[in-house]
This record gives structure tokens, sequence and C-alpha cells, in this order.
């Protein structure tokens, strides 16, 4: 087959990418407000939240991704609803990335020192008080390297939901491939793709690990 | 809506399942092993900055943790047969695994290593060991201990990534469910029974790196 040339193979791969980084936006950021959601649920004072989030993050990060998204997939034909396979990659990446954000938030928050808790409770701030204007304040820096570093987990997870039919990066590749026979230089640049979205972020991760310490907060 | 489950239909196909999860496990073995053999040559050099092999293995690191893993697999299950590299499926699984967990790996004893204090090495060096020797007797027990728990996290997700090798037709756990479901129409329960199959296997899969941990690793220390 000629007829589909380079810059076909490009153009479609490049369609393909929009889909991988639409998909990835939608996870982070719904993932992150579920994934603050169990953080508050993690450090909270009664034991039944904080028991019932341990559980929700011990699954998600127990289980392989392409199982939890056949479970949504399959499970929700079973409720009855015939989600499509973008429902279906979306909600099982929001779900995955709020497993790994809460867990991740929740360690920022326990490495403030407990001198700042202690300190702010002799301000007789009240638990929430505590927590805007002192804990998260300081968690947050603390928490911007990993979360940036942890997105690259996410971008690389949407690969995933080609398996369940979501027409990204890695299944335009696919049907690329299949279409072209030129597997190699496919894949190749399906490859390019993915480390031109992630390579920034890693880096900018790193560049932030390595400040941290550095910078002054304002 | 009356839906009712059958998990029994999953269960006779409990050959299939145990199968499965002897191939996950064994793919998860020779990835580990292999895996951590690259990553330590990977640490070394990059640690120690050995030119070339320190600039090679950043590529290399760089290029595996950027990308995913499904596309790795791909890449070389489909893409190198154009090299002249024909790779069952097998072949090709165990070598994404291998390369996968030597990227992250490296990265991880890398950092091991470079906590090693500075008068180790020259107390060692002050006993006329060999560089080869300071590597292996004082600079790579103490690293690997310190870094195991990153290690433990880092095979078990590996064992999980594992079960997109069932897209190059590997016929692990993925597989076997991808199979059950086909024959006996029960999608919900199949998936539903190996998910948990797979979570047992990941606490197991931790528990036996976290006695290997113990057993190869801290024996060494006094």
């Amino acid at each position: 087959m000629n007829d589909i040339s380079t810059w076909d193979i490009v153009r479609n791969l490049l369609d393909g990418a929009l889909w991988t980084i639409g998909l990835s936006l939608t996870a982070f950021v719904l993932g992150g407000i579920a994934g603050l959601a169990l953080l508050f649920a993690r450090i909270a004072k009664n034991p039944i939240p904080r028991r019932l989030a341990q559980g929700y993050i011990e699954v998600f990060q127990g289980t392989p991704l392409l199982m939890q998204l056949f479970m949504i997939f399959f499970g929700s034909s079973l409720l009855g609803l015939e989600i499509s396979p973008w429902i279906a990659a979306a909600l099982g990446l929001t779900l995955f990335t709020s497993a790994y954000l809460g867990e991740i938030w929740r360690g920022c928050v326990e490495s403030v020192p407990k001198g700042q808790w202690e300190a702010s409770a002799s301000l007789a701030l009240t638990h929430f008080e505590q927590m805007r204007h002192v804990i998260l304040p300081q968690a947050l820096r603390i928490a911007i390297a990993p979360t940036v570093g942890f997105s690259v987990q996410v971008v690389k997870g949407t690969a995933v939901t080609s398996i369940i039919g979501f027409v990204e990066l890695t299944k335009t590749g696919s049907m690329l491939a299949n279409a072209t026979f030129q597997p190699f230089m496919v894949f190749g640049c399906v490859a390019l793709g993915y480390f031109a979205l992630c390579y920034p972020l890693s880096a900018y991760s790193r560049y932030l690990e390595r400040n941290i310490h550095g910078s002054r907060a304002h | 809506m009356a839906y009712t489950f059958d998990f029994a239909s999953v269960l006779e196909y409990s050959d299939a399942l145990l199968a499965g999860t002897v191939k996950t496990l064994a793919l998860t073995a020779v990835g580990t092993v292999f895996g951590l053999g690259i990553g330590i040559l990977g640490a070394v050099s990059r640690a120690w900055k050995l030119s070339p092999f320190d600039r090679i293995f950043a590529v290399y690191v760089e290029l595996i943790r950027n990308t995913p893993f499904l596309v790795q697999l791909f890449f070389i299950f489909f893409g190198l047969p154009a090299l002249g590299l024909q790779l069952n499926e097998w072949q090709a699984a165990i070598l994404a695994m291998v390369i996968n967990l030597g990227a992250y790996s490296t990265e991880i004893i890398r950092s091991g290593i470079e906590a090693t204090p500075r008068g180790q090495i020259e107390a060692a060096e002050s006993l006329a060991m060999t560089r080869s020797q300071v590597f292996r007797h004082v600079v790579l027990p103490p690293a690997l201990l310190k870094v195991w728990p990153s290690i433990c996290s880092q095979v078990v997700i590996v064992m999980l990534g594992s079960s997109v090798c069932s897209q190059i037709a590997a016929e692990e756990l993925t597989f076997a469910a991808n199979f059950i479901q086909s024959r006996n129409f029960r999608a919900f329960e199949t998936y539903f029974v190996v998910t948990a199959m797979y979570f047992l296997l990941a606490i197991a899969v931790r528990q036996a790196m976290v006695q290997a941990g113990q057993r190869l690793i801290a024996r060494r220390k006094k």
C-alpha cells in the first residue's frame, strides 16, 4: 500500500496525540479533584473515611490499570449503561490518578513538621484554619515536584486505553501499522510522540525537585 | 434490572487461570532478575560516571521512562522484525519487561549508590581493595538495602503492567481472562475474579520481594 504517505502517517498520529493530550488533561484535572477529596478523607480524624480512602487507594494501586478499565467498561454495561470508550477511559484514568495523587499528597501533608500543627493549634486556629493557612500552603510547595512527576505516569497510562478501543496515539499507531506494513517507523513515531509529551514534564519535575530548597515562598 | 451473577462459570476455567498466573509470575521473576542486573550496571555507570556508559545509560533511562510500556512492547514485537530481529511473543514480552525495569531500577539504585558516605569508600581504598571490590563489598549491599522498598514497589508496578502483554498474545493472566470471557460470555465476573487475583498477586510479590531483600542483602550486614 503506497497510497499512505509519510505525511499522512504523521498527520494521523498528531490527531491521535491530541486525544492523548485531551484524555491526560481530563484525567489529571478530575483525578486531582478526587485526589484532594481522598487526601482529606485520608487525614481525617474519623477512622471510617480514613479506612475507606486507604482501601480505595490500595485497590487501585494493587490492580492493573487495564483490569480497572475492563471492569468499568463491562461493569457499566451490566448496569444497563452503554458508555463509549472515551467515557470509560476518562473515568478509569481519573480513578487511577486520584488514588496515586491522594497518596502522594498525603505524604506531603505528613511531611510538614508536627510543630507547625502544634504552633497553629496554640493560636486557637480551628482544624480547617490550620489546614487552610498553615499546613496546606507548606504541603503545596513540597507537592509540586512529585505531582508534575506523576503527570508523566498519567500520560503513559492513556496508552492502555487503546486496548478498550479508545482511539488515541497508540491505537492510531496500531491501525496505521496494520494499514502501511511499516510498524518500525510507525511505532517509532508513536514512541517519539510520547517522549515529546513526557520528557518536558520529567525534566521540569527534576528541576523543581532540585530547586525546592533554594527557592523562597512569597 | 435483574442480573444473576455467575462466578461458577469463571471458576470452571481454573486451569487457565492457574496457567496464566504461573506465566505472569514467571514473566515478573525473569524481568526482575535481569532488570535489576541491568539496573546495577546502569547505576554504577551513572553514579561513577564511567564514560561512555554513563551517557548511554542516561539516554536509555530517559527514553524508557518517558514512553509507555505498551508502546515499547509493540515496538519490540511488531517493529523490530523490520530490522531482522524476529521475536516470539514470550521473547518480546520478557525483553520489554527487562528493558523497562532496567531503566527504572537504574535510577532507583543510582540514588542509593550516590548516598554512600565518602568515608566508606576511602576506608575501603585504604585497605587496598580494588575498585570492583569496593563496589561489590562496600557500596552495593548498603545501597541496595537503602532503596529496596522502592525496588519492591517498582517490581509490583511492572508485574501489574505485564497485563498488557496479552495484547501481543503472550498467554499470561490477562490473556486467560480474555479467553475465558470469550467462552463463557461472563465478562464482568471474569474480570472481577482476575482483578482480585492480581490484587492478591501484588501483595504476594511484594512480600516475596521484601523477604528476598532480607535474605540476600541484609544477611551480609553484620
